[in-house]
């Protein structure tokens, strides 16, 4: 590999954007909870879900942060990186990362203050408000960068014009068209969920490990149970969701999918692989796979005659196993999931899911699941769509700043390299911090009952 | 007027807004280190704590503008400025970081270094932004293919490294002044100090940067001249209006002269609101001339006049520009209400309380 501008630059738009991403769904994941937990506090009033919600605050809030640390970069990384890209696409896509601002950021900087600091100053009302305000503002600013990055995907509603110094842009035709391109909707139901999800799972993670230790109990069955529900339900939603994507990619973007599924050779019939490997070189997929699923998944029809990587120039084809790869590893935990909150729920209906310890054990241990699942999804569309920035219009090839010197991007990539890693361990440490503080606890009287109430519930609940 | 002109506007009002907002929490950034004890710097950043992500945005939204509406514009500068820009993330990244983590932890070391990093971080960011301006003034080398053709080193020159700490005293002084409106008793007594010593700073600075300017952009000055000097560009807008446009000038002039005066008298009297007001003005003023100067060029090239970007070519499309226009019109009302909401919720003498940083 050499190091070039372009290859630099992937890596770090690559290295800064996963980065970013571990953030955004734990941010809009929790902040489902929290409107679900102040929600109850409201309309309850009971103590306990009041500090339910102000440990999830604490949690939102560190997580928070560095999600807007590293958004920020991202932000200005298609103008440092790729100059020529942004010339070129500047008239669609600048037009919802501005909205994404003016709409979503205010929204969310704005209510976020209150969020943290207003527990003591406002009316319980205006609380909630903000929180959920917070939560639909962290909800659409996903939704104009999917839908900015769902142009790239399926552009339409655009003409190519050259302007006067020679150089050739995209302009839009109709924005609301642009905006709702054919992959947006169901890209953002995608990734929306797929953020429920890993939200839902930190909250199961964190509760499962407090009934381990059997300490904060009132705290944590409660949270687990919401958490476990609003897993359950996503976990459902995201393969029929998933599905959707793979419908339009194939419509749009056939060598995307015939990657995913490593499907050389035109033909009806094709199969599903449930894992496998493809060998580029002698252009061939092995494995398990299902005969004739693929074909039936697209269109109903196990006749359907699906487009393989033939038909596409070799310069025309994404990294074909490294996508292969990074979907099955999607699918597969996306199975996994369903499959781990079915078990939560059979034993949560039977009594058992807070004492069994083996169950607790997966549910802490489960949260790297969503994460690795997002993380896998994005770069399945992002690396499937090469050779392509914009697909069939703009190579990535011809995407970088030329401006640029190796030695410039070399040194900011060390240098995210070496602060991602500085950010990322003191995230850990000051989430574990807070795990470890745990919740408030009730004031004493309050607690004493409580504790024997609690006791009680727990003792016919257990046996 | 056209939608050109309208967004050169609208984004020179996000730069104002930003310099204003962020402007005050560098500067308070910037003087964390003299507080005394843990609670004093604990005071410090809870002061901007509710409000600075808010004030970030106005930056984030910036890009995001510049980006739809001159793309061109976006992409040669960010290109151009590659490491000087990443630097001033990073400063970014450490100060938006270090305001929640600092608090998690009791440890002295902890505490500290977070305390580095939140100082460093605004001073540096105030620096390159200096920086970054006086570039603009100064003109880049844009060839005819729009690109930056120059150096990493070409960005600093004495010019901009006067620009530079230039912006870093403004920043300081204005959030000083933020400070006296923010605390009390002693701290307050010291901040109002602050604020009186760099004002003087400021006043020489000023003075240097105004006269460096003339001298290497004597142009700026035909704005000045009730048609007197030949205008630098053929724009209608300014070629028509020379009068008035010098009417407006030396308004801001005015506006500014008075502006300034004002923070000193107002700092004396304990009037911090007004003096608060008045550097705030003083910014707007700054950044207006500027952009009055600059006008309609966006960038200037130092290679040949007709390589400049300007509005006109380097701007998205006019349908772009006027769709744009709608959801910004539909947008900024909200963004306004959402501002004055949070600053009038969180008005008033910092406290110290279980939710603080
Ligand atoms: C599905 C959601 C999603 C996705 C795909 C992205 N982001 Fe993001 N971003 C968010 C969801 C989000 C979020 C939930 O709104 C934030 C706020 C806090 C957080 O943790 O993430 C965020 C923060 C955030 C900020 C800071 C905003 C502030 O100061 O308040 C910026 C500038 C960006 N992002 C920009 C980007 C760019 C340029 C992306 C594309 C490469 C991107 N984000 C992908
Ligand atoms: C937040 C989730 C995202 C992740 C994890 C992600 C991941 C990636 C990865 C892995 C690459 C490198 C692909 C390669 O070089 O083979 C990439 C490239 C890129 N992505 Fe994304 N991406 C995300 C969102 C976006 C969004 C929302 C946009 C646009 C709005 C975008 C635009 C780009 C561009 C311009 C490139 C550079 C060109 C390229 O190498 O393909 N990405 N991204
Ligand atoms: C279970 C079956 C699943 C299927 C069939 C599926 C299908 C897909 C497909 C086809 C794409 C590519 C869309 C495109 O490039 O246009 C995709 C992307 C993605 N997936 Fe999945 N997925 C599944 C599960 C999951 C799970 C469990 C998660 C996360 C928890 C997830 C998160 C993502 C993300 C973040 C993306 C990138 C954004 C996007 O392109 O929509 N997926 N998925």
């Amino acid at each position: 590999m050499e190091y070039t501008v372009e290859f630099l630059s992937r890596l770090q738009f690559a290295a800064t954007a996963m980065f970013h991403y571990i953030f955004p769904p734990f941010s809009i994941g929790l902040g489902l909870i929290l409107v679900i937990f102040e929600s109850y506090y409201f309309i309850t009033k009971d103590k306990v879900y009041e500090n339910i919600t102000r440990f999830w605050i604490k949690i939102f809030a560190a997580n928070f942060s560095v999600g807007v640390a590293s958004g920020i970069v991202l932000e200005f990384e298609f103008g440092t990186n790729w100059a020529t890209y942004s010339r070129f696409v500047g008239d669609v896509f600048g037009s919802p990362l501005a909205a994404e601002g003016i709409f979503a950021f205010f929204l969310e900087s704005g209510f976020l203050a209150i969020l943290l600091f207003g527990w003591n100053k406002v009316k319980p009302w205006v609380h909630l408000f903000a929180t959920f305000m917070v939560f639909i503002g962290s909800m659409m600013s996903g939704f104009w960068i999917v839908a900015a990055n769902s142009w790239q995907q399926t552009p339409v509603a655009y003409e190519v014009i050259t302007d006067a110094s020679g150089i050739t842009k995209a302009v839009i035709t109709d924005f609301w068209e642009m905006v709702f391109n054919p992959s947006t909707p169901s890209r953002f139901s995608h990734t929306i969920i797929g953020a429920f999800l890993q939200g839902s799972f930190l909250v199961l993670s964190i509760s499962a490990y407090y009934l381990y230790k059997k300490i904060h109990l009132e705290f944590a069955t409660r949270s687990f149970t919401i958490a476990l529900g609003v897993a359950f339900v996503s976990a459902l939603a995201q393969p029929l969701l998933g599905h959707e994507s793979a419908k339009v990619a194939y419509e749009y973007q056939p060598a995307k999918m015939a990657a995913f599924e490593g499907l050389y050779e035109t033909k009806d019939n094709a199969p599903l692989y449930l894992f496998g490997w493809v060998d580029e070189e002698a252009e061939q997929t092995k494995g398990i796979a299902i005969p004739g699923m693929l074909s039936y998944l697209l269109n109903w029809d196990n006749d359907f005659v699906v487009k393989g990587l033939n038909e596409f120039p070799e310069e025309e084809r994404p990294p074909v196993n490294a996508v292969f790869q990074s979907y099955h590893l999607m699918v597969a935990i996306g199975m996994g999931l369903i499959l781990i909150t079915f078990l939560g729920l059979l034993l949560l209906y039977k009594k058992t899911v807070f004492r069994k310890k083996w169950i607790l054990w997966i549910f802490m241990l489960s949260v790297f699941l969503p994460v690795f699942a997002n993380q896998a999804g994005w770069i399945s569309a992002e690396r499937g769509r090469q050779p392509y920035t914009v697909y069939g219009l703009l190579k990535t090839s011809e995407s970088y700043s030329k401006s640029l010197v190796e030695s410039e991007v070399l040194t900011s990539l060390i240098l995210f390299f070496l602060i991602y890693g500085l950010l990322f361990f003191t995230w850990l440490f000051v989430l574990n911090k807070e795990i470890q503080h745990g919740p408030e606890t009730l004031n004493p009287e309050d607690n004493l009952y409580r504790q024997r109430k609690l006791r009680i519930n727990l003792l016919k609940f257990l046996k | 007027m056209d939608y050109n002109v309208v967004w050169f506007l609208i984004v020179g009002f996000l730069l104002v807004g930003y310099a204003i907002l962020d402007g005050f929490d560098l500067g308070v950034g910037a003087w964390h280190f003299l507080g005394k004890t843990d609670h004093e710097r604990r005071i410090l950043m809870n002061s901007i704590g509710p409000v600075w992500d808010g004030n970030e945005v106005w930056l984030v939204t910036a890009g995001g503008a510049l980006f739809a509406a001159f793309p061109d514009v976006y992409a040669t500068a960010f290109s151009g400025f590659y490491l000087p820009f990443m630097f001033l993330l990073f400063a970014l990244i450490f100060r938006a970081v270090s305001i929640e983590f600092r608090s998690k932890e009791e440890s002295k070391t902890w505490r500290n270094f977070w305390d580095w990093c939140f100082s460093l971080g605004s001073i540096v960011a105030a620096l390159l932004f200096g920086i970054a301006i006086g570039n603009v003034i100064v003109g880049f080398e844009i060839g005819s293919d729009k690109e930056y053709q120059g150096a990493f080193l070409d960005l600093v020159s004495p010019y901009t490294v006067l620009t530079g700490i230039f912006n870093v005293i403004m920043f300081m002084m204005h959030g000083a002044i933020y400070l006296t409106l923010k605390t009390e008793g002693d701290l307050q007594k010291r901040a109002k100090k602050w604020a009186s010593k760099t004002y003087f700073v400021f006043l020489i600075l000023y003075a240097f940067v105004t006269a460096f300017t003339i001298f290497i952009r004597p142009e700026m000055l035909a704005n000045f001249s009730f048609g007197m000097m030949e205008p630098s560009t053929n724009h209608p807008l300014i070629i028509n209006h020379q009068i008035f446009i010098s009417v407006v000038a030396w308004s801001i002039v005015l506006l500014n002269a008075l502006a300034i005066l004002n923070i000193l008298r107002a700092l004396t009297k304990n009037k911090f609101l007004q003096a608060f007001v008045s550097s705030a003005l003083m910014m707007a003023a700054i950044i207006l001339f500027f952009a009055l100067g600059l006008f309609p060029n966006m960038m200037v090239s130092t290679l040949s006049p007709d390589f400049s970007l300007d509005i006109y070519n380097s701007s998205s499309s006019d349908y772009t520009l006027k769709t744009m226009f709608v959801l910004a019109l539909i947008g900024m009302p909200f963004v306004i209400a959402y501002t004055t909401i949070i600053y009038w919720s969180y008005r008033g003498v910092t406290k110290i309380d279980e939710q603080s940083y």
